[in-house]
């Protein structure tokens, strides 16, 4: 190595040269320190606040405890939507570290379908709080559960959680009565208080369960709970306890209701039956019904799909919302009207054709009956359910008159019935032909509203309650489906009283009309006279509602037609005749001849009035009789 | 600070037994200081766990053997030796990417005969300096460019070797401290504000070099919060827990950020947010400081040292020291990319505290081998 500077070296030099530097070095050093000191006090002093913020909304979550939902019973105490414990596999993705392999692992223990991935992916990557689970499968079999159970400790985040889920223990008969819960949707969310159900699995959909949401659902508990990076619990900062949901106890006799569904056989079709002294509805048919547990946890495309293309309309609530001409069940109404405004008196007599003409050389509308009636009054008219009686009387009349009165038996308007989707049926008047048809009321049209057909549509529901309203005597109660919400009785809306009464001109006209119907069934004559040989006394209306138009002069021929266009049967009826205790309306769809739902009427009113079901209902029997 | 305040302040005690045994009070002193509080901290940010404070105290005790026994030491010899221990520790370093272990994608280490395991790099970032400060120790100062670029070679092909095991870190702090050698031994002011306009070249130059997730780092440090769950998480948490500490703190063992865990690697690389949450500016102030003590008794040695070689190498050491602090408390509040840099002797584990003390132990050594004058 040469040394060539070595002799001329300024060591003294050097070393102040190195010693500067080592100086501006300091320099450098307290500056640095300067710049970190200003750093900190940039995030400690100036964004302080800030800060502080953060660090809570990191610590301190709110958790909503969801309340043990209200469970509903029948009125003998049965339980129809109970609470039960399941099982879920839920998984925290955070802690998830390949989501491939774990799907692998969990392949070996229990079955996940395709589906149940997909809806899980798609909810991982929505917007959530981290560390919270998410549910994969739910309702795990005891089976599944153990197998989980064994394996958890390989799995990380992922966790078997205990949850109370919404049971429906007698399926698709009370599906339209009770309704169903499901899953929470973002539409759902608008309407209700978002905290309170973060932590719920499913909300009150339809039926019962869709009205009374918000008492069966109670309130949420909501606790301030501080929580470490990995969403575990620390502590628990502030607390409000849930309180459970209310009870709802309904007037539902549940062996009734499953009685009067297997009765409508395998036609579709709908029951209604009232206690008309109270307005409680101790049946509400739609048929078919559905299995309500299906929707509980979120129902599958492909059996949502399977119902939604059923013919036979599953989801349809025909006792809410299924127009039906009411076809001569409207008659005992009809000739009320008549007697109300002295258009048609109990002596008078009339003589019944064939037919009915408005004009000589007018159309003919024809009585069910070819050969005619002969002399009639106004109780036979209702014993042989005469035609032509009720076109003559309401061509008298008028429509003005005939909306008048049957609107103060609900017709045309909602019963306010505490379910929800009720439909208000059609009860034509002149406006409303004028603003829909833009054409004036012809008398043909009164002709047709008198047999309960042209433009008059009514819901099962409604003629029920009117039928009822007709057995009380005008006394009427809205109908109810629930009679305790918790220990108090149900509330009305809208201040109504649960009562309102309809008061006739002659009030003995109750009693006459009633009488009538009483003999539709004792007459020889009656068209219900199949239902004779009872120890009670029933009063009823038969009626056959016509699916579709039969020209002038066709007549109808069940047998060369599809059965979907066979007429609808109908019978109203109650009993006991002076004492009613429960009143009726059936209505099987293309069931063709009325002495189906006549003799279901029949099957009904004996298993009520004598508690006496068939053996095979003893399990719906409850507990308790009040 | 003259040297005869030290010795005033010394009184209480016997000075000459302490040049016999070759330690500098002042700085062992500083260090102790630093130490305990560092000791304290990391109680807290470890969760209260005595298990973990007790290892770390283990840990700093060897640290503290190692600092002692090379203290003992003639800088002459360490001067004689640093080309052959250059050489060495180069060839590990290649023997490493050959035949290194490691885990997560970098390869750091080398296995050794029962089951030990041996770090390279860390031993460079004290040989390193060395190096060259052995090179100017009978060269002229100030450096001319030759000599310049020589010394930049020799600086450069160790920093590559570690910067691909991935090591960037250390890679950094071994270039550094072969720099500031050279800044001490009187860099041209030219060269070195050259330097800096070239420096967006060679961040690019750099930037090509980089690991996917060292890139990754970059880009979150430049934006946190486009992955707040992801690489985002740990700067938004560390600032967060700076930020809410406040002026004064939230109290020892009360800072939620460290305490529910939402802090993440806090008894290590992040340990300085612990101590930013529980006390505060003022806390941090008074860690600043004890390491600022340590520094200035660090660049005194330097300043007063007896050779080229004992000043270029002992300044070299205590600005690396600062670098290592500055980098990780910058790093912590944000205004540096996370580049996995201990906070020194502060943050818990790593081979990072022996080498850390035995450069304490080399300027200890410079210090108390002075002929006396």
């Amino acid at each position: 190595m040469t040394r060539r500077h070595q002799n001329f070296r300024n060591y003294r030099q050097e070393q102040r040269l190195t010693q500067q530097r080592v100086l501006a070095a300091a320099v450098f050093v307290l500056l640095m320190a300067v710049v970190l000191m200003a750093r900190l006090f940039y995030l400690q002093v100036i964004e302080h606040e800030l800060y502080q913020t953060k660090a809570n909304d990191n610590r301190v979550m709110l958790v909503t405890e969801p309340p043990p939902r209200g469970l509903i019973y029948d009125r003998n105490g049965l339980v129809l939507a109970d609470n039960r414990p399941i099982h879920s596999l839920t998984v925290i993705p955070e802690r998830v570290e390949s989501f491939p392999k774990l799907k692998q692992m969990l392949s070996g223990i229990i079955d996940i379908s395709d589906s149940e991935w997909e809806d899980f992916d798609s909810r991982r990557k929505e917007y959530r709080r981290p560390y919270q689970s998410l549910t994969l499968k739910s309702q795990l079999t005891d089976e599944e559960w153990a197998k989980v159970s064994v394996d958890l400790y390989k799995l990380d985040g992922v966790q078997v959680e205990a949850q109370l889920t919404r049971y429906y223990p007698y399926g698709e008969a009370f599906a339209h009565a009770i309704g169903y819960v499901g899953r929470i949707t973002s539409k759902d969310l608008e309407t209700v208080d978002k905290l309170a159900y973060q932590g719920a699995l499913f909300i009150g959909k339809t039926g019962v369960e869709g009205f009374y949401e918000k008492t069966l659902f109670g309130e949420a508990g909501l606790s301030k709970v501080e929580v470490n990076a990995r969403g575990r619990i620390m502590s628990e900062l502030e607390r409000q306890n849930p309180t459970p949901g209310k009870d709802l106890h309904l007037y539902l006799d549940a062996r009734l209701q499953q009685y009067a569904y297997d009765l409508l056989g395998d036609y579709t079709g709908s029951v209604v039956a009232i206690d008309p002294t109270t307005g409680g509805i101790l049946a509400l048919v739609s048929k078919p019904g559905y299995d309500p547990n299906l929707f509980v946890r979120g129902i599958s495309v492909d059996d949502y799909a399977a119902l939604r293309q059923s013919k036979k309309l599953p989801l349809f609530n025909r006792a809410l919302r299924g127009g039906y001409p009411p076809a001569s069940t409207i008659k005992p109404f009809m000739g009320l009207a008549g007697l109300e405004y002295g258009f048609s008196s109990w002596t008078e007599r009339y003589f019944a054709k064939g037919y009915y003409q408005i004009n000589p050389d007018g159309r003919r509308y024809r009585d069910w009956k070819r050969t005619g009636h002969g002399w009639i009054d106004l109780e036979r008219s209702i014993i042989e359910s005469v035609d032509t009686y009720y076109y003559q009387l309401a061509n008298k009349m008028g429509i003005t008159p005939i909306h008048n009165f049957l609107t103060r038996f609900g017709f045309g308007q909602t019963t306010l019935l505490d379910l929800s989707g009720e439909s208000h049926g059609l009860l034509p008047s002149n406006e409303w032909k004028k603003a829909k048809y833009k054409e004036p009321w012809y008398p043909g049209d009164s002709v047709n509203v008198g047999i309960g057909q042209g433009f008059m549509v009514a819901t099962p529901l409604q003629i029920a309650s009117a039928t009822s309203a007709l057995a009380s005597k005008g006394h009427y109660f809205y109908p109810r489906m629930t009679r305790l919400v918790g220990d108090q009785p149900a509330e009305f809306p809208d201040g109504l009283g649960d009562e309102h009464d309809i008061v006739l001109k002659d009030q003995r006209n109750w009693g006459r009309m009633i009488d009538a119907m009483r003999k539709v069934v004792t007459d020889p004559h009656g068209t219900a006279r199949r239902l004779q040989g009872t120890d009670y006394e029933i009063a009823g209306k038969t009626g056959t509602g016509q699916v579709f138009s039969l020209q002038e002069d066709q007549e109808y021929d069940a047998d060369s037609l599809e059965k979907r266009l066979h007429d609808h049967a109908l019978f109203i009826g109650f009993a006991p005749a002076r004492n009613p205790k429960i009143s009726v309306f059936a209505i099987f769809e293309n069931g063709g001849s009325s002495s189906k739902p006549a003799d279901l009427t029949k099957a009904l009113f004996d298993a009520y009035l004598h508690d006496d079901y068939p053996a095979r209902y003893d399990y719906l029997k409850g507990d308790k009789n009040d | 600070m003259t040297d005869s305040f030290y010795r005033r302040a010394l009184s209480f005690t016997n000075a000459r037994l302490w040049q016999l045994v070759h330690v500098d009070v002042l700085l062992m002193g500083s260090l102790l200081l630093l130490i305990s509080g560092g000791l304290f901290i990391l109680y807290s940010a470890s969760g209260q766990d005595v298990a973990m404070v007790e290892r770390q105290v283990f840990r700093l005790v060897i640290g503290l053997l190692i600092c002692v026994a090379l203290a003992q030491l003639p800088p002459k010899y360490m001067r004689r030796a640093s080309p052959t221990l250059f050489i060495f520790i180069t060839v590990l370093l290649i023997g490493v990417l050959l035949f290194g272990v490691g885990a997560k994608g970098a390869q750091r280490w080398l296995a050794l005969p029962g089951g030990l395991r041996f770090q390279p790099s860390e031993i460079m970032k004290i040989v390193m300096p060395m190096m060259i400060a052995w090179y100017f120790s009978d060269r002229q100062l100030p450096p001319n460019f030759k000599q310049i670029l020589a010394v930049l070679g020799l600086i450069v092909l160790p920093v590559l070797m570690i910067a691909k095991q991935p090591d960037l870190g250390t890679a950094l702090l071994v270039a550094v401290s072969g720099i500031f050698v050279l800044f001490l031994a009187g860099l041209g002011w030219r060269y070195i504000l050259g330097a800096a306009a070239l420096a967006p070249i060679a961040g690019y130059t750099l930037w090509q070099f980089m690991h996917d997730y060292q890139r990754q780092r970059v880009l979150t440090f430049l934006n946190p919060e486009s992955d707040p769950l992801g690489s985002g998480w740990n700067i938004i948490q560390s600032k967060t827990a700076i930020g809410s500490g406040g002026l004064y703190g939230k109290g020892f063992l009360e800072g939620t950020q460290a305490q529910l865990d939402f802090l993440p690697e806090s008894h290590t690389d992040f340990i300085i947010a612990v101590l930013a949450e529980e006390f505060g500016m003022l806390g941090c102030g008074v860690l600043v400081l004890a390491y600022l003590l340590v520094i200035a008794r660090g660049l005194y040695i330097a300043a007063n040292a007896e050779d080229n070689y004992a000043r270029l190498l002992a300044g070299s050491l205590t600005l690396t020291f600062f670098v290592y602090m500055f980098v990780n408390i910058g790093m912590v509040s944000g205004i540096l990319p996370v580049v996995g840099v201990p906070l020194p002797l502060v943050s818990y584990g790593g081979t990072s505290i022996i080498t850390i003390m035995a450069t304490f132990g080399i300027l200890m050594s410079i210090q108390t081998h002075k002929r006396a004058r």
